[in-house]
């Protein structure tokens, strides 16, 4: 499938979405990178027919479930130990300015 | 943060008589299973922060998630009850966005490909001052499962709210917590009644959940939230207009004041020439109104792709079919075999289920007594007391069987109303069981016929009076002398009993 | 040659056969590849850490159990190195990224448990391609890996740190993750043998997830049968891995010992060699293929029709994976945390540590897959690359309904000096060429050595790939290639490694 080039605002809308705070001047560098490996992968399209079903796992399982049964879990020391700010044994994060779901 | 003075709101009435609402309901309830959806960790509610926790819930990297049985097929008997198809096959999706409150940053949802679809389910609106109740038929779009997230605590500021904080806390014991979401089509057609149509769908929905054992339904605990989609739009138009939502509406009270609120704040902007910007509004408990939620920078675009670190889920036809013949008697069907039994009108049936008291009825009933004496105790006294205290009347120290048994004490003369007043209140301050708060406060029935006799005697002959009136035929006023006897005897006669004495003896 | 020298060059069967005769400790064997570790480590670069302690704790008490009697695992005692994305509790566990450095998890991965259950004594982790995504080791946030063939070269990636630490006899054995054939090409690449075994084989619990429907831990070794021995010890059903499938392990050990390969039926595919393929790498194995030919193999020829779409379909699926699988490295549990100075946002913070803590060729992927998933794009880009995958798993079925294995050069080429592809991702993406068509059918792939590509002298690895649950029949035919190149040379391929 051609697509159209990728341009730095897009790159920056990407960069966004990932959370990841690209330089503003590495934008346009991402953006022929992008690029390049979009139009090698565009391939795909060559070949996939609408009657071929998408696989989204290599295994034809399902209903793999376990039961409703409680297992212990982390004590609250390991679960805290790793992180980067602890305040009334409860992770502390920066202040949040958007809206939650 | 309140409603802003421009927006003038409509009076409610005018609102409907020249705006039709459209409502749409997204309700979101944690399900009652021991473990959470895909760890082993409790769900217990109220346990200290992060200690019900693993490497799972937690989101720490190389974890793995693992469908819980329960909490599917909890889900599949929700949807059979609320005559939903069940889908054959079906996907767990990732739907990605970054919020610390999500340790994965990715919530592991059935959004794309729901496990229930296409259902009902019929509300009863009650009618106001004995008006005719309206029956509405809401439709399911679907039923699909999902994780909780974790519980932000808001630091610094001056409101402990969101916006304004210096920091955040998170507690992720209710990361993972299963949750079903409940989604329904537009409803139409409801007028004037939307937002009761509201309040009713979701009371029928915590009676179907509860009647099913697949949730507590604890609103003070936030294991019920809904999300309230309204749009208005004048009475002759062919379209619908914008939709709002309104999000996080978590008590029933609330969902019928936000449904209120949006159509007389969107008629105002209608009135005033505006446009309703299509958003997410903000429920605030407090005075009643909405206002906007913080827009985000960018559109959203969530990403979804299958999960693949799960594998489909496909109940196979006998199973779900097997689920379907142990479906329970739905709620409303029960409420009205009962109410028939009975004899009850829709009223008083009404008043039986408000006060939650349905379930207690029953069980007291299958102890023994009739249905109007345990209605009686339930609605009266106890449920008094249990307002009182702020609890639910289950909650409180008084069985059905001991409701059963003061009752029965009562039909068989043993004790008064008053003293079986006095046998609750020694069983709500936990004196034991009614036999012996009988014993320890001395409250038996005078019950000696010649004790009795005497006493009405006498005080038949100090009123003199009011004994000429009875002969007379005046036999209301054998009150007043009742009121003697029950004094003489510190309230242990059998009332009954006493007027009938007194009746005897002035043969009247 | 001291002797513990001697001891690092003995198989895992061999070090496991002394122990077991009381002819040497566990503590001795340990304590002689910490110290081979301590002599080439300056040259090589395998490890991101190395636990002395632990690795002599663990061998100590096995030495114990041993002594009172014990009735002890197979491998109790060997040592073993462990790839770095696996989880380690306890002791630190970095993926090869600056985002992790520090980090301890507070619990093991479930290859992890089986190995210290098994008994085999975890000497440390291994360098890799940071979050696993490269082919040369060069990703990494802790410096490259070099190759103990040649010190200029890359070993392969991304577990290039396991295949180096083998191949330097460092360890005797050593567990890689392989989601396009980052086990088999760094094991083409250092002269070891290298497995990805059947998807759902392993469980992945613990394995910090790069692409989840590709992903597999597998072993390395010197040997044909010391892999196999280590992959029955990390093999298995795991209820904590849904993927994990719920079955037998293959007899992987029964058939190493057997390699016999007489009347078995060997496919070589038609679009896997010649173009493109270096003509040293092809002529080893052609040579390797007359040899399984006079071992009795039927060999013919067999079509991957759509393999030269799999590189494409891997592109999109990984990064797309990667993506979410990414997200939850934000600074807010665990990890660096960049920019809070307590008036940056939350969002603000997330995006500081993500720039700051990943490298280059993981963002590029993070935002590749980003893009690909996006709202307009999903279907053109991972839809269609799933419909490939189901086109690339038919072509195999219809593969395997005629032969019983499948055979290609590992690697296009032998190992590349560092640097020479790193500003060119698709030049480095052309290194996987041979290896992720197994990965997108989720079928097991053998890297097992076949001599030393006459114009550069360095190793040469041919693949093996079988149907699903069939690993048994990468280790029967890797083990008699194996025997019949000693027969030809008179030693495996890694003896000739150099001594450093």
């Amino acid at each position: 499938m051609p697509h159209e080039p990728l341009t730095p605002a897009d790159v920056a809308h990407l960069a966004h979405l990932a959370r990841i705070n690209l330089p503003a001047d590495s934008l346009g560098h991402y953006a022929d990178q992008l690029d390049a490996i979009l139009d090698a992968v565009s391939r795909v399209a060559e070949v996939a027919a609408e009657e071929v079903p998408p696989m989204s796992h290599p295994q034809d399982i399902a209903n793999v479930t376990r039961a409703d049964v409680v297992v212990e879990g982390l004590t609250r020391d390991d679960a805290l130990a790793a992180a980067p700010a602890v305040e009334d044994d409860r992770f502390r994060v920066p202040r949040i300015l958007e809206d939650a779901e | 943060m309140s409603a802003t003075s421009a927006e003038a709101l409509v009076d409610y009435d005018d609102a409907v008589a020249r705006y039709q609402p459209v409502l749409g309901l997204e309700v979101h309830v944690e399900l009652n299973t021991a473990s959470k959806m895909f760890c082993g960790c409790s769900t217990t509610f109220g346990a200290e922060p992060n200690t019900q926790v693993c490497p799972t819930c937690l989101g720490l990297p190389g974890s793995l998630p693992v469908v819980n049985h329960d909490a599917v097929e909890s889900a599949i008997r929700m949807g059979l009850a609320l005559n939903c198809d069940i889908a054959p096959w079906g996907r767990f999706a990732r739907k990605n966005y970054f919020y610390p409150d999500m340790p994965k940053d990715y919530q592991i949802s059935q959004y794309d490909e729901p496990l229930c679809v296409d259902g009902w389910l019929d509300v009863t609106v009650p009618g106001i001052d004995g008006a005719e109740s309206t029956v509405v038929r809401v439709g399911i779009e679907r039923v699909h499962m999902e994780e909780d997230t974790g519980k932000l605590t808001h630091a610094g500021g001056a409101t402990g709210r969101i916006h304004g904080a210096d920091y955040s806390l998170v507690d992720y014991n209710r990361a993972g917590v299963p949750l079903i979401e409940i989604v329904t089509k537009p409803v139409t057609g409801t007028g004037a009644l939307a937002p009761e149509v509201a309040k009713a769908y979701v009371t029928e929905l915590r009676e179907l959940m509860r009647a099913l054992g697949v949730s507590d339904v604890r609103m003070e605990q936030g294991s019920l939230r809904c999300d309230a989609n309204v749009s208005i739009a004048p009475a002759d138009a062919v379209e619908w207009g914008t939709r709002t939502e309104t999000k996080n509406v978590n008590s029933l009270r609330s969902v019928e004041r936000a449904v209120r609120y949006e159509i007389r704040r969107q008629a105002g902007v209608l009135d005033a020439g505006g446009t309703i910007t299509q958003e997410t509004r903000h429920f605030h408990e407090d005075d009643g109104t909405t206002t906007p939620g913080r827009s985000k920078e960018t559109a959203e675009d969530y990403r979804y792709f299958p999960d693949p670190d799960l594998v489909p889920v496909a109940p196979a036809l006998d199973y779900v079919e097997r689920l379907r013949t142990t479906m329970p008697e739905s709620p409303a069907v029960r409420r009205e075999r009962l109410r028939a039994e009975w004899g009850l009108s829709e009223f008083d049936m009404a008043s039986v289920i408000n006060a939650g008291a349905l379930d207690l009825v029953v069980a007291t009933i299958a102890e023994g007594a009739d249905h109007a004496g345990a209605r009686k105790w339930w609605l009266g006294e106890l449920a008094r007391e249990a307002n009182e205290r702020g609890v639910g009347l289950a909650d409180l120290p008084v069985t059905p069987a001991d409701v059963a048994a003061v009752e029965s004490m009562v039909g068989a003369g043993r004790l008064n109303d008053k003293l079986a007043r006095q046998v609750f209140a020694g069983l709500l301050a936990g004196e034991g069981s009614p036999e012996e708060i009988i014993a320890a406060r001395g409250l038996e029935v005078v019950s000696d016929e010649g004790v009795l006799v005497a006493a009405v005697d006498d005080v038949i002959a100090a009123n003199p009076d009011v004994a000429q009136k009875i002969r007379d035929g005046k036999v209301a006023a054998a009150g007043a002398l009742i009121g003697q006897v029950m004094k003489a005897t510190k309230g242990k006669a059998d009332a009954g009993r006493v007027r009938e004495l007194i009746l005897e003896r002035l043969e009247a | 040659m001291s002797p513990t020298a001697d001891l690092t060059r003995l198989s895992a069967l061999d070090l496991a056969a002394a122990m077991a005769a009381g002819e040497v400790s566990s503590v001795e064997i340990t304590q002689a590849h910490l110290d081979r570790i301590e002599a080439v480590e300056p040259k090589v670069h395998a490890f991101l850490h190395v636990d002395p302690e632990g690795a002599l704790a663990s061998a100590a008490s096995v030495d114990a159990r041993r002594a009172a009697g014990e009735d002890l695992p197979a491998l109790a005692g060997v040592p073993v190195a462990v790839k770095d994305v696996l989880a380690t509790r306890g002791t630190p566990t970095t993926c090869g990224s600056a985002i992790l450095r520090g980090w301890r998890p507070p619990y093991d991965a479930t290859v992890v448990r089986k190995i210290r259950e098994a008994g085999l004594v975890i000497l440390g982790k291994t360098n890799m391609d940071e979050f696993a995504m490269g082919s040369s080791t060069e990703h990494s946030a802790y410096g490259p890996t070099r190759n103990p063939w040649d010190l200029e070269r890359i070993p392969g990636g991304s577990s290039g740190g396991s295949a180096a630490a083998v191949a330097s006899y460092s360890a005797p054995l050593s567990i890689g993750t392989d989601t396009g054939g980052s086990i088999r090409q760094p094991a083409a690449l250092t002269g070891t043998v290298g497995v990805k075994p059947t998807y759902g084989g392993v469980s992945r619990y613990g394995l910090v997830a790069l692409a989840s429907s590709l992903d597999q831990a597998g072993p390395f070794a010197r040997t044909v049968l010391d892999a196999a021995m280590l992959h029955e010890a990390i093999a298995g059903h795991d209820p904590l891995d849904s993927t994990s499938i719920d079955a037998a392990v293959p007899p992987v050990v029964e058939a190493a010992l057997s390699g016999d390969v007489d009347g078995m039926r060997i496919g070589l595919v038609r679009q896997l060699r010649g173009e493109g393929f270096q003509p040293g790498v092809q002529a080893r194995f052609d040579e390797a293929v007359d040899l399984l030919a006079s071992k009795g193999a039927i060999v013919t020829e067999v079509d991957l029709p759509h393999a030269e779409y799999a590189l494409a379909a891997y592109y999109l699926i990984l990064p797309s994976e990667c993506s979410s699988n990414l997200a939850k490295f934000d600074g807010m549990r665990f990890g660096l945390r960049v920019g809070d100075d307590g008036q940056r946002s939350a969002s603000e913070v997330m995006s500081l540590t993500r720039d700051e803590g990943f490298g280059p060729e993981v963002k590029r992927r993070i935002m590749l897959g980003t893009y690909a998933l996006s709202k307009g794009y999903y279907d053109a880009y991972y839809g269609q690359a799933q419909k490939v995958r189901t086109l690339i798993a038919r072509d195999f079925a219809e593969a395997f309904a005629r032969v019983d294995v499948v055979l290609t050069p590992t690697a296009p080429t032998t190992a590349f000096r560092l640097g020479e592809k790193l500003d060119d991702p698709v030049a480095m993406y052309l290194n996987d060429i041979a290896t992720i068509p197994a990965n997108l059918a989720g079928i097991p792939g053998m890297s097992v050595p076949v001599g030393l590509a006459a114009e550069d002298g360095l190793p040469v690895g041919l693949q093996i790939m079988a149907p699903a649950m069939a690993d048994d029949r990468l280790y029967q035919v890797g083990a008699a290639l194996e025997a019949g190149l000693v027969e030809l040379y008179g030693h495996t391929t890694i003896e000739e490694a150099p001594q450093l």
